[in-house]
């Protein structure tokens, strides 16, 4: 029992990591229709600009204190980060939007092959390890959890109210949920497309850079191939819990999660990711819209 | 005099709104750049991480994202909106620009240029040294290419006319002509590389090109289907030794067979769904063959695979009496066995063209294609889109299986290295860029594409100007990424975006790709 909930406990932090990124990608999806396979890599560029802050921090101070250092590391992240998707969306989105269905899938998939070289010609092919932000951990009852997993853990949940309130409460959030449901008559109303949609772009930025972050801080490595991995598991979340739905890429992200670490620890760590795959593939064909999405009703 | 001053305050507002521009895009570039180009992070003695500053190679980055913005602005803009403008005096539009660029005064110093530097450059490039010398090179490249590029340009409709019979004898001859440059020896990179490479890449967009072009299936893991091939020819080739010509059509047989099982299951699914389970099973595919150790050796791999023989008559290993030289007592060269591959996969692509185009005027083709504007159209039409999904699926994923144990031969060697996702992409690349359902586009995409990237390896002229440690091969990729995403923002149709009809009344009337609407399929 308490190896299960040992298992829960690892799940919970993998799957709120690729909760965050999950959201991007449902975000993009809903308001634009379009999946955008440069997401990974944008967490996987977060990473980085966190790694190479956290080297800045160590070698101007002799000693930050490891909340501080956090804190500046995804807020240096996130800007550039949403700096970069806001770039990318305006050079290799936006003149594609209104063509056909497939003109801004291989854009996107041209721009995660030359993020992911970029970051190779820039930074190097190697690993790039960290030495240990957090290491304490506490013991519940034989369950270890570490302090890592509850800073994980508490900081996506936090980032989760925030988001929640912004797409619920806020004119911004209103504006988003508009263009989603009918951008044409959204402009119309006179809500500003182009700068609702930039801003999809720069909020699902700042996830995968938190998400990044976080990534760092619990391996303590990146390397410049690590986008692809997770990106397509938080793309396989999304879909899982019915793209287009943001509770849905949350609960994907869990549910992804769970079944990855109940499977490493239960079966075998080889194949961990081949039933992550595999569940997707059965939970798709038996719920074709996902967990909490709409059913596509097309109309002629 | 009003008018000419008009224009000339339009065009100082011009270049102020350009060099406003060319400073917002220096101060973006600068905060995108600052840390992952300005700062290195590179390994101490201790395994530690330290920071080496770039600071001027940032500053070279900054400039240049501010130049191109600046020339964007006050040149590129204006003058793609003043070749849409009508002259108001004439009434005419101006000189296409292709027009004055390959006219006949520039032909003859393109010539003289390349005649030139063909007789002379080597001792010119003696002479200056080799810095100037690599200047020299690209003068002479530059010049070939933009005579080539003029030949193409006038005699375009002859060529647009004959294209299928053209691009065959070209690549028919293509090995003979590049033995009779460079030598067996030399002709290897060239047949190799290049043709081969090239011919792989053609091969397996048009098998592709059946599921995403013609059907409208949108597959993201089409590289599990030559995976599929490349393992069934490994597998049975070392284990029980059968020969190539048996093992082809059994690759094939193994290859549509696991199409039509990824295939059943995901019937239902549309679009992006589609897109992600295919992308998933790819995914599995290659997860299973890493993992699989006891039949596939994990990761890695599989070595020693046979080599493919002339039908069993003349063998392409040497310690076999069948040997080629022995039989046709010539002198030893592991050309032969290249030229023999080149011509072998250049007969697997005319078998796969041969038949797309056959099957797009059978019945099924004609339905592949009716499910890929309309699905509900197609139901109601009485047409069974099981079947029609799954045909495309198999025969798709055939041909890939048919390219899968060609690899397989060539390289002598699998491992899941070579099934990862980004191949399936550049695969998809190519059949999007080229022009989705056209089997010429499509090849000139391949070609362009991988022939660009591999002839980056060649360009080491590079390394004079850029510093001894430049690699080009470091920025393929990154230059293939880009290439994607200009093409398609430039032409997001492909290449050749017109429609051209299987059925028609008196004439056959190509239609340009926009006026086409895709179903979600």
């Amino acid at each position: 029992m308490q190896y299960f909930i040992q298992q829960l406990i690892n799940g919970l932090t993998l799957g709120s990591i690729y909760g965050l990124i999950a959201i991007g990608y449902t975000m993009v999806y809903g308001i634009i229709g379009m999946i955008n396979f440069a997401h990974g890599d944008i967490f996987m560029v977060g990473a980085f600009t966190a790694l190479i802050v956290f080297l800045i921090l160590g070698a101007m101070f002799y000693s930050v204190p490891v909340a501080a250092a956090l804190l500046i590391m995804m807020i240096v992240s996130m800007l550039l980060v949403s700096l970069y998707n806001w770039v990318i969306e305006k050079i290799a989105y936006r003149p594609l939007r209104g063509s056909f269905r497939l003109a801004p899938l291989i854009t996107a998939i041209g721009m995660s092959i030359v993020l992911s070289n970029f970051v190779q010609v820039t930074q190097g092919p190697r690993n790039k390890p960290i030495p240990p932000m957090v290491s304490k951990v506490y013991n519940v009852y034989g369950v270890s959890i570490s302090l890592k997993q509850i800073i994980i853990v508490v900081v996506t949940a936090l980032l989760l109210v925030i988001f929640w309130y912004v797409v619920n409460k806020t004119s911004l959030g209103r504006a988003q949920r508009a263009c989603e449901q009918d951008r044409k008559m959204a402009a119309l109303l006179g809500v500003n497309v182009d700068r609702t949609i930039s801003i999809t772009f720069i909020i699902g930025a700042s996830l995968a850079a938190v998400a990044g972050t976080l990534f760092l801080m619990y391996y303590g490595v990146v390397v410049f191939s690590d986008g692809f991995v997770p990106g397509v598991k938080a793309f396989t979340a999304a879909v899982l819990g019915g793209i287009g739905s943001i509770p849905g890429a949350v609960l994907g992200g869990l549910a992804i999660g769970f079944i990855e670490s109940i499977w490493s620890a239960y079966f075998s760590i080889d194949y961990k990711d081949v039933a992550a795959f595999s569940i997707l593939a059965i939970v798709l064909i038996f719920m074709p819209s996902g967990i909490l999405g709409r059913p596509e009703v097309e109309k002629v | 005099m009003a008018m000419a001053e008009t224009k000339k305050s339009a065009g100082s507002a011009t270049i102020a709104a350009g060099l406003r521009e060319a400073f917002y895009a220096a101060v973006i570039a600068f905060f995108m750049f600052v840390l992952l180009v300005g700062l290195k992070t590179d390994q101490n003695i201790h395994n530690e991480l330290v920071l080496v500053p770039r600071p001027y190679l940032l500053a070279t980055v900054v400039v240049i994202a501010a130049v191109v913005r600046f020339l964007q602005v006050v040149y590129l803009t204006p003058f793609l909106v003043a070749q849409k403008t009508v002259n108001a005096s004439t009434g005419q539009l101006p000189t296409a620009f292709a027009l004055r660029f390959f006219s006949k005064p520039n032909l003859v110093i393109g010539l003289v240029v390349a005649a030139g530097l063909l007789l002379f450059g080597n001792s010119l490039q003696a002479a200056v040294g080799p810095y100037w010398g690599a200047y020299v090179g690209l003068l002479r490249a530059a010049a070939i290419i933009y005579v080539v590029a003029w030949a193409i340009f006038y005699f375009r409709s002859f060529i647009g006319a004959h294209s299928y019979s053209l691009g065959f004898t070209i690549l028919l001859i293509y090995p003979v002509v590049m033995v009779s440059l460079f030598g067996f020896q030399g002709s290897l990179k060239w047949v190799d590389n290049f043709g081969i490479q090239i011919l792989i890449y053609v091969m397996l967009a048009w098998g592709l090109n059946i599921v995403v072009g013609l059907a409208g299936l949108l597959d993201l893991g089409y590289v599990a289907f030559y995976a599929v091939g490349a393992y069934s020819y490994a597998l049975l080739g070392t284990q029980f030794g059968w020969s190539f010509w048996i093992l082809l059509p059994v690759a094939g047989t193994m290859a549509a067979m696991w199409g039509v099982i990824l295939g059943f299951p995901v019937l239902r699914l549309r679009g992006d769904y589609l897109a992600i389970v295919t992308l998933a099973f790819g995914e599995i595919i290659r997860l299973v063959l890493i993992n699989w150790r006891e039949v596939t050796n994990g990761a890695a791999g599989i070595s020693g695979i046979p080599k493919v023989s002339f039908f069993g008559v003349i063998s392409f290993n040497v310690s076999d009496p069948n040997y080629i030289s022995k039989v046709l007592g010539i002198a030893q060269s592991g050309a032969y066995y290249k030229i023999f591959l080149y011509y072998l996969i250049l007969a697997l692509c005319v078998l796969t063209g041969y038949v797309t185009i056959r099957l797009r005027r059978l019945p099924v083709g004609r339905a592949w294609e009716a499910l890929r504007e309309d699905e509900i159209a197609c139901r109601s039409l009485g047409i069974n889109t099981t079947t029609t999904k799954l045909t495309a699926f198999a025969i798709g994923a055939m041909f890939g299986g048919f390219a899968g144990s060609f690899f397989a031969a060539r390289q002598g060697f699998v491992s899941p290295e070579s099934f990862i996702f980004l191949e399936s992409a550049i695969i998809l690349a190519i059949v999007v860029l080229g022009g989705m359902g056209s089997l010429g586009g499509i090849a000139v995409a391949a070609a362009v594409m991988v022939g660009g990237t591999e002839i980056l390896r060649e360009m080491q002229f590079l390394k004079q100007i850029f510093g001894a440690d430049f690699t080009p091969e470091l920025y393929r990729m990154l230059l293939f990424g880009a290439a994607m995403v200009i093409v398609m923002v430039w032409k997001p149709r492909g290449f050749v975006g017109s429609r051209e009809p299987t059925a028609f009344l008196k004439e056959r009337k190509a239609v340009a790709g926009s006026f086409t609407k895709e179903g979600h399929g």
